[in-house]
């Protein structure tokens, strides 16, 4: 089918668990293989964004790496939508957010129980860490939320299908949870 | 006596000399969104989530009365649009982090959220440090999950005592418990109190019983809290 709807995809400080429920559409996946092309995403490993249709941003911000690929991401993502709540609200990631970040990282390299050669983790390589971590929405306009933790395969289904079918995507009852 | 009626979205509700507009809707089964009222308390007015337009004007509904012949705005979508903003704001002020939480699926700032069709928190999060008090053997308090409705404190003094609070204003506003080292471990609450079941929320919950109704089972998973009757089952 010739001018397929290009999506892309990511996950910032998320866990992947948004993209397995995407993933949950199983059969489903089929017909909208044949809607639907994937651009950058972690279903194709392209590294970088073509111009999209739609942008599915799993995770908040909490690196400064995060905020690059979100904002590549609105620079070429028509629309785009944070997926789950971690991209809504920061979610679990965001629960550091009452700790200093440099206890964090004693903790996590120094002195927690059974770390072996502390040492907190600094090649160059490695994105620096923001103080707190963020909901996308404080950094980039987002168009569309999909709350959840994660979202059901089902919020992905009735969103994508209205999307496509040119309609305003709307979420029922049922499909709306917080956890 | 002729019966005297105030009109909700164009429905006829009877009401009694003395009823709030929300005491008479609750009796006619019309749901008008609230989280600071509950029925066996003294309403006090402070999360506006209640307000309806009367007669041009918007107003609590949980503390104005009913007069004969008002005419009442409730389901509106500016009204919900309104509502939704208030919750919103209520999310964004403290730390809810719902798939962490032991409420998730029977608290009511949740369900009014999910009737609302809330999908995002809008704001900004404030990320406001903010304590737990696990230090009493049965109870639990967790700050991050209050919203101030002061439930509690009335119920506390339904129980006759006089456990907790509401100190400091606006951004400083917080929730604290009369007791020498302000812990809940060291006042006179105890687990069969009203003030331990009240809260719509989180952030007072009863030790040991948090996962006995799995996630996904919960009241409002799959019901809206507008249904008959749902909108009075507060605290567990
Ligand atoms: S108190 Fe309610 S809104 Fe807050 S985290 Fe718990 S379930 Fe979510
Ligand atoms: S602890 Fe619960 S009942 Fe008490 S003020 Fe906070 S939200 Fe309301
Ligand atoms: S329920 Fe009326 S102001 Fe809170």
């Amino acid at each position: 089918m010739a001018n397929k709807i290009r999506v892309a995809t990511t996950s910032l400080a998320g866990c992947f668990g948004c993209h397995m429920s995407f993933l949950d559409l199983d059969e489903r996946l089929v017909p909208l293989a044949d809607l639907v092309e994937f651009n950058r995403s972690p279903i194709t490993d392209i590294k970088h964004c073509a111009p999209c249709d739609i942008g599915l941003i799993e995770g908040g911000v909490c690196n400064a790496e995060n905020v690059h690929v979100l904002r590549e991401f609105r620079n070429n993502c028509k629309i785009l939508v944070a997926v789950g709540a971690c991209s809504i609200n920061g979610g679990l990631p965001a629960m550091r957010n009452s700790v200093p970040l440099e206890e964090c990282l004693r903790e996590a390299y120094l002195d927690g129980i059974g770390v072996e050669n502390p040492m907190i983790p600094n090649d160059p390589e490695l994105p620096l860490l923001l103080n707190k971590v963020h909901p996308i929405h404080e950094v980039v306009k987002i168009d569309y939320s999909l709350p959840g933790c994660p979202p059901s395969a089902d919020v992905f289904w009735k969103f994508l299908t209205d999307l496509i079918a040119g309609k305003e995507p709307g979420l029922d009852y049922d499909l709306v949870h917080y956890d | 006596m002729t019966e005297k009626h105030i009109t909700i979205d164009g429905q006829t509700v009877p009401f009694t000399e003395g009823q709030t507009i929300m005491e008479a809707a609750t009796a006619a089964g019309v749901y008008i969104p609230h989280l600071c009222h509950h029925p066996d308390f003294t309403p006090q007015g402070s999360c506006k989530l209640c307000t309806v337009n009367v007669n041009g004007r918007n107003l609590a509904s949980c503390t104005f009365p009913a007069v004969d012949g008002q005419q009442i705005c409730n389901n509106t979508e500016q009204l919900n649009a309104d509502r939704k903003r208030l919750t919103q704001m209520l999310f964004v002020e403290g730390n809810h982090f719902c798939p962490s939480c032991e409420k998730s699926g029977n608290c009511q700032l949740q369900a009014v959220g999910y009737h609302l069709n809330m999908l995002d928190n809008h704001y900004p999060h404030f990320f406001a440090l903010r304590k737990v008090d696990s230090s009493h053997p049965q109870l639990l308090l967790d700050h991050n999950r209050c919203i101030f409705c002061a439930l509690c404190v009335r119920a506390s003094h339904a129980d006759g005592k006089d456990v907790f609070g509401i100190a400091g204003r606006g951004m400083n506003k917080h929730l604290v418990v009369n007791s020498s080292t302000g812990k809940l471990a060291d006042s006179d609450i105890s687990v069969s109190d009203k003030a331990a079941h009240i809260c719509p929320t989180g952030a007072i919950l009863v030790k040991g019983t948090a996962f006995k109704i799995p996630i996904g089972q919960r009241k409002f998973d799959h019901h809206d809290i507008d249904e008959a009757g749902l909108g009075e089952q507060h605290g567990e």
